[in-house]
């Protein structure tokens, strides 16, 4: 049993449908790219896994069971973490307090505040600066640290380098493998197509609202995904 | 002397006008909702009160451990049964809609309890005229003294529960962003709920000040009401400590102004007001945006 | 398919519908010839009712403003009329002057409330409304709470002073209607709606949002200036605590969300509701008030819309035509009236 299976999953903002007939599974700690250009509906498809927005059609099964239409805090429950795109901190709170309030979720696991700040040093001196006024990067680790406190099984980042000078990109992907190699699942929305071929085990791309392309990183040529990208192929068709 | 005196009642009566904002400010802080029901519900919870100590022959002390919970209950319902509802349709329908519950509130009480001014002053013994001579000019009411003293005590340990405690931070992040608190695991509504009883809990505290400090009648709510929010937009709104100046700043004009000529006494107390909110006006300069940004910039109630 | 379009402001119904209400307008004219005092009374009362009702709902459901404070310029309206009696003017002057009065210190007051934001603009209202109460009180001539009368209007004989009244009431009813209808027809009208729909929105798209505010609320306070003033012709005696008293807004709001804020029709159909439940249970007293408290908290959450609200949206109905609406005309026939396949209509 695959740990997240989504079906004919139709999600739309108003009359503008973002996400059409989506169908994909994840594995137990399987590394999930999720490709496309701008407005492809890779954004809303993650929310509607997080919960925060409602699907109108189709059904998302986690770990066995619907969670289709279950609320957003209920699903952190579950072990499904996203860090939403624009990091979404709580600017007046300090990094410190951000952490700690995740701990609502009330999961046991591996992930403490010790562990997180293990995962991400470059907290530790800025744990009583206020998440307002430290740098894009340093935000960044932050919403991903956050996102641990609640010890996930699934980990949805979506554009986490999005804003962020090269330097801070390579501190927010630093903290990636020991992620991977705690087992948790990942799915992540990255610009970068080298990056993202690099990190996942698995790619999908989109293109306005529907998946165009799937298949493992290895298998796919990048000539290939760019073209799915564009929809290039479609074109020529 | 007397222009001391004055101020120091004055800074005095400003605890009971702090303690009667708190949970205006406190609710607004969270949902970002005036609630208009603010003043009669102060009123329903001295009304509450009168009616425990009345069946159980009790002092008001001693009843208030039975009001405060019942005054929870009544923000949990009313949470449910009002502000939760009415947060979805935008900015005019909280204010409809508690309103209307104002309206309600009022007539049913003067329904229940008719038009009779109510107090506990008899029933509190010689807390209701015992005082402390400063000097020959000077008096300090022990009432007054603690009614500020509970004010401070609520305003910090508002401060320390929002500040400390697993509780706080999630009705901190909750106010800021509730969709990203609900990706962080937090209910949001059951955090609204509980900071909902909890503004009722501060409501019952002012609602019983008011009944031994002074009387109350079923239509006293609207004059509550009007003190609460001047207190809380002097001070600044959504600053726990700012509460506290605004409503000393208030109840100190509204003594040199009743010192002056005691028709000014109301009169310069919404001068007052509506002089904070010209200077507000001017890009909220001059000491008193100055002082409100200070407050502002500390970690003390949800912004 | 290949579409024109033709820009619509009222179908030909409304034609007819124009003629009807001349009719009725004339009808109400003729009042005072053919009804009894105690008639002409009720109507009075009910066109005060209207007027406050088409103020507050202007404020509120075109400016997006929630004021508890429009007994402000209720009591202000009465007062003007009495104090510029009282220096000798002609009461059928000085009674539109109250109106004027209303309107001015609402253009006063907007310099510094309208810079408040929701509840805070709400309240700030109600504790203004507080302060002019206890400012006119000091008035001598006012005797504190006591009050004072319009005695000058004892001067006329009981059924001139009601015909005038009717009749002044009757015009200003007529006027404010007019006046709101021209002002929805404008660019102001379509900025009004825009505010109103989304204030973000229409700011970015050059609406002067400031301005409109200014006007929406100079408007409501002419108003209720004059239903003050016209309250006082009706009823003579003057105390600051019952024309200050919240509860003119308490009526205001319960008419216009009953009858459906934001509409043009809805307040006149709440008002008519209000006068018709205080016709059968006003005498139960504080029973009717918390009729009308549960009333209007129940409308607040669960038909916001109020009733004309709801009858429109399930209907199309519109009566007067204060919006747009564009009719998407197919190539082969231009029948306007065969499609009406998309409306962009003011009323939202």
């Amino acid at each position: 049993m695959s740990l997240l299976e989504v079906a004919h999953l139709t999600a739309g903002h108003g009359l503008l449908v973002a996400c059409q007939n989506i169908a994909f599974s994840l594995e137990a700690g399987e590394v999930l790219a999720l490709v496309g250009a701008n407005g492809a509906g890779k954004t809303t498809l993650l929310r509607c896994l997080a919960g925060a927005h409602r699907p109108s059609q189709g059904q998302i099964q986690f770990a066995g069971a619907d969670i289709t239409s279950l609320a957003a805090h209920r699903r952190t429950a579950q072990g499904i973490a996203l860090v939403p795109e624009g990091r979404r901190l709580f600017p007046d709170m300090t990094v410190l307090e951000n952490l700690l309030v995740a701990r609502a979720a009330k999961r046991s696991g591996d992930w403490s505040l010790a562990t997180v700040l293990d995962a991400l040093p470059q907290l530790r001196p800025i744990l009583t600066r206020r998440a307002g006024q430290i740098s894009g990067g340093q935000q960044q680790a932050t919403a991903i640290g956050r996102a641990l406190m609640t010890n996930p099984r699934l980990l949805l980042l979506d554009e986490v380098s999005l804003g962020l000078s090269p330097v801070a990109v390579e501190g927010v992907y630093a903290v990636l493998p020991r992620l991977i190699e705690a087992g948790i699942a990942i799915i992540l929305v990255e610009q970068d197509l080298r990056r993202a071929m690099a990190t996942a085990d698995r790619l999908i791309c989109m293109l306005e609202g529907q998946i165009v392309l799937q298949g493992p990183a290895a298998d796919l040529t990048r000539e290939a995904v760019t073209a799915a990208y564009f929809g290039l192929n479609r074109i020529a068709a | 002397m007397i222009w001391i005196n004055q101020i120091l009642q004055g800074i005095l009566l400003g605890g009971y006008y702090a303690l009667i904002a708190a949970g205006l400010s406190f609710l607004f802080g969270v949902m970002r909702v005036i609630n208009l029901a603010h003043g009669s519900l102060a009123v329903l919870a001295a009304f509450l009160l009168l009616v425990i100590d009345h069946w159980l022959g009790i002092s008001p002390f001693v009843g208030l451990l039975l009001m405060l919970p019942a005054m929870a209950l009544v923000g949990v319902v009313f949470q449910l049964g009002v502000l939760e509802r009415s947060l979805r349709g935008g900015v005019l329908i909280p204010l409809l809609a508690t309103f209307g519950v104002s309206l309600l509130l009022d007539n049913i009480l003067f329904a229940l309890f008719g038009a009779n001014t109510r107090s506990f002053a008899s029933h509190i013994g010689t807390l209701s005229y015992g005082s402390w001579a400063i000097n020959r000019s000077i008096d300090i009411s022990q009432l007054d003294a603690l009614i500020f003293a509970t004010a401070l005590g609520l305003l910090g340990g508002m401060h320390l529960l929002l500040t400390r405690s697993q509780l706080g931070r999630m009705i901190r992040a909750t106010a800021i962003d509730a969709d990203a608190a609900a990706l962080s695991g937090i209910d949001p509504r059951r955090v609204r709920v509980a900071a909902a009883a909890m503004a009722m809990m501060m409501v019952g505290i002012a609602g019983a000040a008011l009944g031994m400090r002074s009387s109350f009648e079923p239509y006293a709510g609207g004059a509550q009401l009007i003190y609460a929010f001047e207190a809380v937009v002097i001070g600044g709104t959504g600053s726990l400590w700012g509460t506290l100046i605004g409503g000393i700043v208030l109840g100190i004009a509204q003594n040199v102004g009743a010192t002056i000529n005691p028709h000014l006494s109301q009169i310069s107390g919404h001068v007052v007001f509506l002089l904070v909110l010209v200077l507000r006006m001017r890009g909220a300069g001059g000491l008193l945006g100055d002082l409100r940004r200070k407050i502002r910039r500390q970690p003390m109630a949800p912004t | 398919m290949n579409q024109n379009y033709s820009i619509e402001r009222g179908t030909s119904k409304i034609r007819i519908l124009l003629a009807i209400l001349l009719i009725l307008v004339a009808g109400l004219a003729a009042g005072p010839l053919l009804l009894s005092a105690n008639d002409l009374d009720h109507l009075i009362v009910l066109f005060i009712y209207i007027i406050l009702a088409i103020a507050w709902n202007a404020l509120a459901g075109y400016g997006g403003l929630v004021s508890v404070g429009q007994q402000a310029f209720f009591g202000i309206g009465a007062y003007a009329a009495i104090r510029l009696s009282y220096y000798g003017m002609p009461v059928y002057l000085a009674l539109p002057l109250g109106g004027v009065a209303g309107a001015a210190a609402a253009w006063v007051a907007s310099l510094f409330m309208l810079q408040l934001r929701g509840g805070e603009f709400a309240i700030g209202m109600w504790v203004l409304a507080t302060l002019i109460q206890q400012l006119v009180s000091l008035d001598p001539l006012i005797q504190g709470s006591t009050g004072t009368s319009l005695l000058v209007l004892n001067h006329f004989s009981p059924a001139a002073r009601r015909a005038d009244t009717y009749w002044l009431t009757l015009a200003v009813l007529l006027g404010l209607l007019g006046l709101l209808f021209l002002l929805l027809r404008s660019r102001q009208g379509a900025a009004m709606q825009a505010i109103r729909d989304d204030e973000e929105a229409a700011r970015s798209v050059g609406v002067a949002v400031a301005p409109t505010k200014r006007l929406v609320f100079v408007f409501a306070g002419f108003g209720a200036g004059m239903a003050g003033a016209l309250w006082l012709a009706a009823s003579i005696t003057f105390q600051p605590g019952t024309y200050f008293g919240v509860q003119w807004t308490a009526y205001m709001i319960f008419m216009v969300l009953v009858g459906g804020i934001g509409t043009f029709e809805g307040p006149i159909l709440g008002a008519l509701l209000f006068f018709a439940l205080e016709t059968m249970f006003g005498a139960t007293g504080v029973w009717y008030l918390i009729g009308l408290g549960a009333a209007a908290v129940g409308f607040a959450l669960f038909a916001p819309r109020g009733i004309w609200g709801a009858l429109e949206a399930r209907m199309g109905w519109r009566l007067l035509p204060v919006g747009y609406r564009l009719v998407l005309v197919p190539e082969s026939q231009h029948d306007a009236a065969a499609s009406a396949a998309v409306q962009f209509d003011s009323h939202a």
